[in-house]
């Protein structure tokens, strides 16, 4: 990563963030079309480690991930973010699998992402060219972004969310449809998140990535947590026999009738 | 086929002598129409915004409406023009009948709804994709319309565009709104209609060749935006 990255958040973990954590989720229950998606979650989200979400399709984990976001409203449960039931205004970030970009440049994308995070005018010019470098997008800066490859447009949406300095960053299967080399350049860039203090949360169904990335695995099985265990642990000795038949490739017959979604 | 001949002959030496009377013509036609497809657009753009981002009571019946009088007919928008403008009309003290202004009301009547209409369905569809972004930054409403009107910039001057096609070559509002009056409130599609009329092919013609004209800029233009929005990736 390029020094100039270094300009990206000075501010993360020392100042307004005290108000963010811990974030605690009570009883945080989604029910869509007659099934429960998600079934009475209970855990408590601290800064620190990067916590991979795994689990087979239709354990929930999206919709999980879509709900602590914010974007949808859960039927039932609480979460609260550092005593407050809303998090603040740029607190969590969030990358999908498939990059929304706008039909600007990326630079322009980026300045976009600023504006709306509030940052002033003569402020943009300098972040944009410490974000661009992040990414290493600096060459790509005056295309339009969505003329890029996938490994490329996927660099863009995750350095336009560290753009708002997050408190949490929220990704979605980040590389689920990247190549090897477009995987590790966004997995560079979770770990100078995690070192910038950011608490990051993925999905994933790469192990691989998962122990290269992850401290600890909150396992989710038929909408419900079955477990949360260090990474190394999960894979050696998961505490769960859905977990152990999960890594082991076997098929798991999910509990209730749920398989929508995932 | 000799008077025919002699008609186009007639209307290239109006064109290439730049006759004034001619000119003033075609000038009272840009004036008219591009004054009302601005101010269809001021009117239009905000509204088929509105109509695809907020939710509120009559929005349903609101988008009918606009959509239906994407095809309103230019006879209907004159007559109606005609008896909000005439002296018995509610606005008969402003005495705008058979004026320039007049023509201005009943050509963004005419073309404010389909500027609307594009408008609402070119956002709405960017709104559903950008729907998760926008609210995962945590953008404001006035955050997110300003974003997919600027993002939409390409398909909603092709709306200005169509708009403007219709507007240009309508002749039944202007028309009865306007009433051909020489040098007061002709323009080129009433003046072609008159003259033919009376036999006077060279005029209609001249003005019908650049009709023509003005039809192939705007499909060139079209043609242009489209292309290079395909080609930068924003469409």
């Amino acid at each position: 990563m390029p020094e100039a990255a270094l300009a990206l958040a000075p501010s993360v973990a020392l100042t307004g963030d005290d108000r963010f954590w811990p974030v605690e989720i009570n009883g945080l229950t989604y029910a869509a079309g007659g099934k429960v998606l998600v079934d009475g979650l209970n855990f408590r989200i601290v800064q620190g480690p990067v916590t991979a979400i795994m689990g087979p399709n239709g354990a929930g984990k999206s919709i999980t991930l879509r709900l602590i976001a914010g974007l949808i409203a859960p039927s039932a449960g609480t979460m609260s973010y550092g005593g407050a039931s809303m998090p603040g205004a740029n607190q969590i970030a969030v990358v999908f699998q498939r990059p929304v970009l706008l039909r600007r440049s990326v630079a322009a994308n980026l300045d976009h992402a600023l504006k709306t995070y509030g940052v002033d005018r003569d402020q943009r010019r300098d972040r944009v060219k410490a974000l661009l470098a992040l990414g290493q997008l600096e060459d790509l800066a005056r295309q339009p972004a969505r003329v890029l490859s996938g490994g490329e447009q996927q660099r863009l949406a995750l350095v336009r969310a560290l753009a708002a300095e997050p408190c949490l960053l929220l990704l979605d299967e980040p590389t689920a449809s990247l190549d090897p080399q477009a995987t590790a350049a966004i997995e560079g860039l979770i770990a100078r998140a995690k070192a910038d203090g950011i608490k990051v949360m993925l999905i994933t169904h790469d192990r691989g990535q998962a122990q290269r990335v992850a401290d600890d695995v909150l396992f989710m099985h038929a909408g419900r947590i079955v477990e949360q265990t260090p990474t190394d642990r999960f894979f050696d000795r998961p505490q769960s026999p859905e977990a152990a038949a999960y890594n082991d490739g076997r098929l798991l017959l999910p509990s209730n009738a749920s398989n929508s979604g995932s | 086929m000799q008077d025919f001949s002699a008609a186009f002959i007639a209307a290239f030496t109006l064109i290439a002598t730049a006759d004034p009377d001619f000119l003033e013509i075609i000038g009272l036609s840009l004036r008219v129409t591009l004054t009302a497809v601005l101010i269809a657009c001021l009117i239009g753009l905000p509204l088929g915004a509105a109509l695809a981002v907020f939710r509120f009571p009559g929005r349903l019946a609101l988008t009918i409406l606009v959509n239906a009088l994407m095809g309103l007919p230019p006879v209907v928008v004159g007559l109606t023009v005609y008896m909000l403008l005439s002296r018995a009309g509610p606005l008969g003290v402003l005495e705008l009948l058979y004026t320039p202004t007049a023509m201005i009301i009943a050509q963004t009547i005419l073309v404010a709804p389909i500027i609307a209409a594009l408008t609402r369905q070119v956002v709405a569809d960017l709104n559903a994709e950008y729907d998760e972004l926008l609210r995962a930054m945590g953008s404001s409403r006035a955050g997110r319309v300003a974003t997919l009107i600027w993002d939409a910039r390409y398909s909603l001057l092709t709306a200005a565009l169509a708009g403007l096609g219709r507007a240009f070559a309508e002749v039944g509002a202007v028309l009865i709104v306007g009433g051909n009056i020489n040098h007061v409130t002709r323009v080129m599609t009433t003046a072609i209609a008159l003259e033919t009329a009376r036999g006077e092919l060279a005029l209609a013609l001249g003005l019908g060749l650049v009709l023509i004209l003005i039809a192939i800029l705007i499909n060139s233009a079209l043609m242009g935006l489209r292309a290079s929005a395909e080609r930068m990736a924003y469409a």
